[in-house]
């Protein structure tokens, strides 16, 4: 028995070295951005001067690149994602499943730097000739502002959507297999038309889609290279697609090499913390909402489908 | 219109997004494989690989220290990662259900979704600072970092698949719970979990991000674990934002090899796995 216990301690103690991992990143972080917490506090969010040379740091400009360049991703990119979802799992022959699933995750397989690097050579001169094609008219709205220079937010979002899209179908689409097949066949016996019954199955495993759709939230957020080369890197709070702006993730791959001084230093690493905690409880909740759908379906009620054949 | 041809109509119309939004996914994948091989097959030559960079401006010359560097990097990475990796994942499967087991199942996961660069600036912290000078090691740190949860993790699962039965005949054969997992399990497994490692190896070849204050860059060539090096993401990234046509072309070629060399490896680990599937009916 001495000898079983000598293995499980010691492979237990490899195994311990993944929670000391995260531990030591979130101590680590915090540490080293402790003089940028303690000079700023709360105003380190709420300000947007980023003035290394006067030693003022406000990073609103990159929480909001962040928020806005993400949430404009998965505008873009969960309705598609789910259209996959669903066609390769209920609606495609058997024999293009495999490789229509093997094309969409070599989606996932491109390295962030390829996207950056077709970004900027391919889609950002795309961009900038939808930008002047634009109509006067619009171009007075606040969304469409700005002189017309391709790299900017709706590059990035478009390119953040690309990149997501192949997360969230994967995940959406095994959490409709965890669907019971009576779902579907209760619809269809119920009279229900092929819309009505996916309907029904989707509405059934909701709670599991929506974590897949906040599992590619939490991507996009940390998204590094490809934003920082097609964003247009200027800090500034603004609601228009086409201005230039930055992302968290951005600034710290730009200026982290460069910085001199602690204080900016520090300043850089609390943007680090906030994203590492921002992307933490993000995947955690997807994640919880995910376990929640793969638990035994009896325990959970199932779906009134007679609306569908009312 | 009747309802039921109105309730039918939106039914094919459902029908018909679908398919169109595979379309719309795959589009962009199309154009760019076809742009990445356009301009990648332009550029790529053997001085690439057997030539060292030219001043800027220069037109020739190649990256062969940028792969080296990238080699050396995923090699140190792998040094450490692949056994805390295994053997994490071996205690997973083994001690399912403890409390440590879903604690470390946890860490692997939430490691997973962590940013590579805030995995940088946490290399950065242990590996940077206090030498006072970025280093390969620190590099071969950061991805090592981001390959553990990857190789734990599909090494956990595919110890799962192996029959409980193969254990117990181990150990009614009076084997130890070591040798149980160390000469029949794991081995059992083994094709699977050099899939893992591939795939691993295969998405951290390709990261950025956490490099660029690690292992930063190196014009020249070097081995040197403790000065820093270069590595084929960075050099595309700093060749990208360069004004010069001929390095655009080269970190194309670049991208084109990188592209590559992740695809062989995700069919390699494909192919494997299938395989194994078979064998095992």
């Amino acid at each position: 028995m001495r000898r079983e216990l000598g293995f499980r301690v010691g492979i237990g103690a490899f195994a311990v070295l993944l929670l000391i991992l995260v531990a030591a990143i979130g101590v680590e972080l915090t540490r080293q951005s402790l003089l940028s917490i303690k000079e700023f506090g709360f105003r380190f969010w709420l300000t947007s001067t980023w003035d290394p040379v006067a030693g003022e740091f406000g990073a609103l400009p990159f929480i909001w690149g962040t928020l806005y360049s993400s949430i404009l991703a998965l505008v873009i990119s969960t309705p598609i994602a789910l259209g996959i979802a669903v066609f390769i799992s209920e609606l495609c022959p058997a024999r293009l499943r495999g490789p229509l699933t093997f094309l969409t995750e070599l989606l996932a397989a491109i390295p962030s730097i390829v996207y950056g690097l077709w970004g900027i050579f391919v889609l950002a001169p795309a961009v900038r000739a939808l930008e002047t094609s634009t109509p006067e008219a619009l171009r007075a709205l606040p969304l469409f502002s700005g002189p017309p220079l391709g790299n900017g937010m709706l590059a990035a979002g478009l390119i953040l959507a690309v990149m997501v899209i192949p997360f969230t179908s994967s995940v959406a689409r095994e959490v409709l297999k965890t669907v019971p097949p009576a779902q579907r066949e209760a619809a269809y016996a119920l009279g229900a038309t092929r819309f009505e019954a996916i309907r029904a199955a989707m509405f059934f495993a909701r709670t599991g889609i929506i974590g897949a759709v906040m599992l590619g939230f939490g991507r996009a957020l940390g998204e590094t290279m490809a934003v920082t080369m097609v964003i247009g890197n200027n800090p500034q709070v603004s609601l228009s697609l086409f201005a230039p702006q930055y992302t968290m993730a951005a600034v710290i791959a730009n200026e982290f090499t460069e910085a001199t001084g602690d204080l900016y230093l520090h300043a850089l690493t609390e943007i680090g913390l906030v994203l590492f905690i921002i992307t933490l409880v993000v995947n955690t909740a997807s994640r919880g909402l995910i376990w929640a759908m793969g638990r035994p379906a009896r325990s959970r009620k199932p779906v009134v489908v007679a609306e569908a054949a009312a | 219109m009747t309802r039921d041809t109105m309730r039918r109509g939106i039914s094919a119309v459902f029908v018909a997004a679908c398919g169109a939004a595979v379309l719309v996914a795959l589009v962009p994948l199309a154009f760019i494989l076809v742009f990445l091989i356009k301009q990648g097959v332009q550029a790529l030559n053997m001085d690439l690989f057997t030539h060292m960079p030219k001043p800027a401006g220069e037109p020739g010359g190649g990256m062969r220290n940028a792969f080296v560097g990238t080699l050396i990097l995923t090699g140190l990475a792998s040094l450490f990662a692949v056994p805390i990796g295994v053997l994490s994942g071996v205690y997973m499967s083994e001690y399912r259900g403890t409390r440590l087991a879903v604690a470390v199942r946890f860490a692997a996961d939430t490691l997973n979704g962590v940013p590579s660069i805030v995995i940088g600036i946490f290399a950065y912290g242990i590996a940077v600072l206090p030498f006072r000078h970025f280093s390969a090691l620190a590099g071969g740190i950061a991805l090592g970092i981001m390959m553990i949860p990857i190789v734990a993790r599909t090494t956990e699962e595919l110890l799962l698949l192996v029959p409980e039965t193969m254990r117990e005949g181990a150990l009614a054969l009076g084997a130890t719970r070591a040798r149980a997992v160390f000469s029949v399990i794991v081995p059992a497994a083994l094709p699977g979990i050099v899939t893992g490692v591939v795939l691993a190896l295969a998405r951290i070849a390709g990261e950025t991000a956490p490099l660029l204050f690690t292992s930063f860059n190196n014009q020249f060539f070097s081995t040197n674990l403790r000065q820093p090096i270069a590595s084929t993401t960075v050099q595309i990234f700093n060749y990208a934002t360069s004004a010069f046509d001929d390095w655009h072309r080269q970190a194309w070629a670049a991208a084109l090899v990188l592209v590559m060399f992740v695809f062989v490896c995700s069919l390699a680990a494909r192919f494997v796995t299938a395989r194994v599937q078979r064998l095992r009916g």
